[in-house]
């Protein structure tokens, strides 16, 4: 039951984190709870789906398909997170200062509702395919003991769901003059950690080479599998043997993302003193 | 867009060099064969056949590989170039009885 726990709980808590962040960062644009918990249902719905059509996705490119799937879903969300990020550089901050700010982009704060929604969908979606996947397994094993089985699952499920939850409610105990940059530096991190799993993809279906890999090796130091492995895999892209390529992809979504946000600001700021 | 060009960029050099291919099986939530020895510094294709009807996730973190293979199917997990030593894999939904070991010398 305990081992479980903890595989629904790895993957529970990714996903959790991720719409934590996400939670807090939105919190004042009105309609984002309804948004979120649409992507939340949408990427369990997909979910299923995914986990049905393994077997299809995994034999599409010659194999190669579900490596190609995984990348391409990051990809979008790297995207998603990057317009999220320079769309709120230039609203974010009247917006967490003063939430009535927003009527008069009201349009805007649709996109960046619908953008908040892919985003939440597509991180349900990579890992509520795997936990279905697995449980799926479970039911199906003719061992006995699925009830205990199940109930671990529910039990790792829930502690990530908390995990997820205690992110979101530590940002907003922030203050309102932090709150804006600890938001927008996550989910900058939170970005360039998965395009840099976008890579590690590419390069396990062969499409990018790995230049060194791995480029460093603290697997004895900081292994993955441990809890703090785990959160920082996550919240900062923490990977115990990357390839270079990885960390390529990292910085460059570190840097354009940075950019677009900085000329966001400024552009803000230059309309403010016209 | 830009992505996919630059993708494009590497598929020659990829593409142009030939694999040596491997055969791995998972058969009642074990690896068989539990040890494979690879040379090193060279990049090899293995072909995991997953022959329980339930699915299967090859993990490595040494290896920074993972990929689901569903129940009855088969997938391809490139490998390398790696240095001599030994990685561990392991089957993450049995963990108990699925783990492996790379061997490379």
């Amino acid at each position: 039951m305990l081992a479980t726990a903890i595989i629904i709980f790895r993957e529970v808590l990714e996903a959790a984190l991720i719409i934590g962040i996400l939670a807090a960062a939105t919190r004042a644009i009105s309609g984002s709870r309804r948004w979120l918990a649409a992507g939340v249902l949408a990427g369990l719905i997909g979910s299923a789906l995914v986990a049905v059509s393994t077997d299809a996705i995994g034999e599409l490119a010659n194999g190669i398909g579900q490596e190609l799937f995984n990348a391409i879903v990051l990809g979008i969300a790297v995207l998603m997170l990057a317009w999220h990020n320079i769309w709120m550089s230039s609203h974010g901050k009247a917006l967490a200062v003063n939430a009535s700010a927003m009527g008069k982009d009201i349009r805007d704060g649709r996109s960046e509702c619908s953008a908040l929604f892919l985003i939440v969908g597509l991180a349900v979606l990579r890992e509520g395919s795997e936990s279905v996947l697995f449980l799926y397994g479970i039911a199906a094993s003719e061992e006995g003991g699925q009830s205990a089985m199940l109930l671990g699952g529910l039990t790792g499920a829930l502690a990530g769901v908390v995990v997820g939850y205690g992110i979101y409610a530590g940002l907003l105990r922030l203050p309102v003059r932090w709150f804006f940059s600890a938001t927008s530096a996550l989910v900058l991190l939170l970005a360039a950690s998965m395009a840099s799993q976008s890579a590690h993809y590419l390069i396990q279906a062969d499409l990018l080479p790995g230049i060194a890999s791995p480029l460093w090796d603290t697997s004895s130091v900081l292994p993955e599998q441990s809890a703090l492995g785990m959160v920082l895999h996550t919240l900062i892209g923490y990977d115990s043997n990357p390839a270079g390529m990885q960390l390529v992809f990292y910085i460059a979504a570190l840097v354009a993302i940075g950019m677009g946000m900085y000329l966001a600001g400024e552009q803000r700021n230059v309309q403010k003193s016209a | 867009m830009r992505r996919i060009l630059f993708i494009s960029l590497f598929l020659p050099l990829t593409v142009a060099a030939e694999d040596s291919v491997y055969s791995l099986i998972i058969s009642e939530h074990r690896f068989q064969p539990a040890e494979i020895t690879i040379p090193a510094g060279q990049k090899i294709k293995l072909l995991v056949e997953n022959r329980d009807p339930t699915p299967e996730e090859f993990e490595s973190h040494s290896l920074n590989r993972e990929k689901v293979i569903a129940g009855k199917s088969k997938a391809t997990i490139y490998i390398g170039p790696l240095s001599t030593g030994r990685y561990n894999f392991e089957g993450e939904f049995n963990p108990k009885t699925a783990q492996g070991t790379i061997i490379v010398q």
